[in-house]
């Protein structure tokens, strides 16, 4: 009974996460191609507006449209995340699966950088990547990227571990399927709802970095517009001003917490 | 013929099998019985060529597929012999399919595997039912497009045997395949291997540690005991007079063993 209940808990996780999550995805496609005001024009008589009709969520220090360039940071911050999870995805699956299906020396070896990566701070790693590297959206992706391997491979490969030895992997085997063929058509199937939360997470976690990242002056660069540089202007206004830090700040908050549900709710499914 | 041969495998320095030789023909049934533990799993995964790699087969060991060598083989050989020639299905019956084929779709892969001539997609299903309907698989057009969760360990190992089976090789190894299974649907299962042995003259090695399932099926039974075999003969031998202290031990075991199933058959009924 309690279990049934707890069950049902999640699921609403799952359908609010999801919805939240969807219509972050909305905003951000509508960011794209559409914001009530040009984000970028600066206009000195509108200064500092508190929200009201025309400008929903106020106005900044240079007179431009919150609402707008929120839109815009939805639309780049989700950019980031999604090549950033893309990037490192795909690579940690890839390691994860080999290493962990094929065992060995290179397993070792691999993972020991894992380990040894994962050790750092990730926040410290891509301040590094990026100082290196310098500032802007392709850079950051590159280093966030990096940065997500780590974790993807650690994951995937325990999976593969858990599964190569498995009755219908053998049977597979004895039926004479290639590794490659079991590795993908055989097993890959079977780790995918890991890897759809290890994904979420993954999403959550590089609109987190962005933020952190363009907040500390090394993310985004102006005039480009993302939910962290935002944050990052508006903490000198934060009580002449407050709704300028409060709006992209809210926005963030419930971006991550769409994505924490969901993958709260994939979990228990 | 297979013939097992002094076959000897060590983990390290621990020995899990020693100086184990068995003979198995077609159209037969050989029975290995012995207490979990005693090596009757190592022994169907070495000839198999499926002991992990830490394990190590030592020098002298020999197994033979009507007269040809087994061990060293490279992996590409092996792997066409026991495709073709072997097959194996395990005592798990939940573990053995992948949870996320369709059964129809397993069953074609393994047809595929086997590189088998495919001229067609119809031909695929048709074969496919055709080793479902052998297999006595209840409703197989149904069957065919469900996942392995939707179906009773009963049937889940009925489809491992039509799996096995679809190529005709000429052995079958089936280790401890109704143990998971409730008396009467192992009873089945046991019929089903059996019709298939005599329909398409296989050789079967069935292994388990329940000796009561070997009368009247197996025409000859081995005994293992901490990786040896400690007694070899046919089942009346075994039965009517065990040499082995352990054997008698075995005989004696199965009335309560029994007890125990029916009792978790009852719960568990489904
Ligand atoms: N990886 C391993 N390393 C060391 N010993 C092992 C390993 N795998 C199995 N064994 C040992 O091999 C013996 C035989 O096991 P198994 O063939 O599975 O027994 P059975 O199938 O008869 O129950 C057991 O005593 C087990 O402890
Ligand atoms: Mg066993």
């Amino acid at each position: 009974m309690a279990e049934k209940r707890t069950k049902v808990k999640k699921n609403i996780y799952f359908r609010v996460g999801l919805g939240i999550t969807l219509f972050f995805v909305v905003l951000m496609f509508v960011g794209l191609i559409y914001t009530p005001y040009d984000p970028n024009a600066m206009n000195s008589s509108e200064k500092f507006l508190a929200p009201c009709l025309s400008h929903p969520m106020g106005t900044d220090n240079f007179g431009r449209d919150i609402f707008s360039r929120v839109l815009k940071g939805i639309s780049m911050t989700g950019l980031v995340a999604v090549s950033t999870v893309a990037i490192g995805g795909t690579i940690g699956t890839i390691i994860g699966a080999l290493t962990g299906f094929y065992g060995g020396i290179v397993d070792e070896i691999v993972m020991r950088i894992n380990d040894t990566l994962n050790g750092f701070p990730s926040i410290l790693l891509a301040l590094v990547i990026v100082s290196i590297l310098g500032p802007g959206k392709y850079n950051v992706i590159l280093a966030l990227g990096i940065l997500f391997i780590p974790s993807f491979a650690r994951i995937v490969r325990s999976e593969y571990i858990n599964y190569k030895n498995r009755d219908f992997v053998k049977s597979a085997r004895l039926m004479g399927a290639g590794s490659l063929r079991i590795i993908f058509l055989h097993i890959f199937p079977n780790i995918l709802p890991t890897l759809l939360v290890t994904i979420t997470i993954g999403f959550n976690n590089a609109v987190l970095a962005e933020a952190g990242l363009s907040y500390l002056g090394i993310g985004i660069q102006p005039p480009d517009a993302s939910l962290g540089s935002m944050l990052s202007d508006a903490q000198s206004y934060l009580f002449s001003a407050p709704w300028y830090a409060v709006m992209p700040g809210m926005t963030i908050v419930l971006f991550v917490l769409g994505f924490s549900l969901l993958s709260e709710g994939i979990c228990s499914k | 013929m297979l013939e097992i041969d002094n076959l000897t495998v060590e983990f390290g320095t621990k020995k899990v099998l020693d100086g184990v030789s068995l003979t198995a023909e077609k159209g037969k049934v050989l029975g290995i019985v012995g207490e979990s533990g005693s090596g009757k799993t190592m022994t169907a995964l070495a000839v198999m060529g499926l002991l992990s790699p830490d394990a190590r087969v030592a020098e002298g060991s020999s197994i033979q597929l009507d007269g040809k060598e087994l061990i060293g083989l490279p992996e590409k050989k092996l792997a066409a012999i026991r495709g073709n020639d072997i097959a194996m299905i395990f005592q798990e019956p939940m573990t053995s399919l992948n949870p996320t084929m369709r059964i129809g779709r397993q069953l074609e892969e393994a047809l595929r595997l086997h590189g088998q001539k495919i001229p067609s997609k119809s031909w695929l299903r048709e074969k496919v039912m055709e080793a479902l309907k052998e297999a006595c698989l209840p409703e197989p057009e149904k069957q065919y497009d469900r996942y392995p969760h939707e179906l009773s360990g009963g049937m889940r190992q009925r489809v491992m045997i039509a799996m096995g089976t679809i190529c005709r090789p000429d052995y079958l190894l089936c280790d401890e395949p109704t143990t998971a299974l409730d008396v009467t649907t192992e009873k089945g299962i046991l019929e089903l291997i059996n019709r298939i042995r005599t329909e398409h003259n296989m050789g079967i090695i069935f292994i388990t540690h329940d000796l009561k399932l070997l009368r009247g099926f197996a025409d000859k039974v081995a005994v293992m005991c901490k990786g040896k075999v400690v007694e070899q003969g046919s089942v009346e031998q075994i039965f009517n007079a065990p040499v082995e202290e352990y054997t008698r031990r075995l005989i004696a075991s199965i009335p309560d063993r029994q007890h125990r199933r029916n009792v978790k058959a009852a719960g568990a009924e489904k």
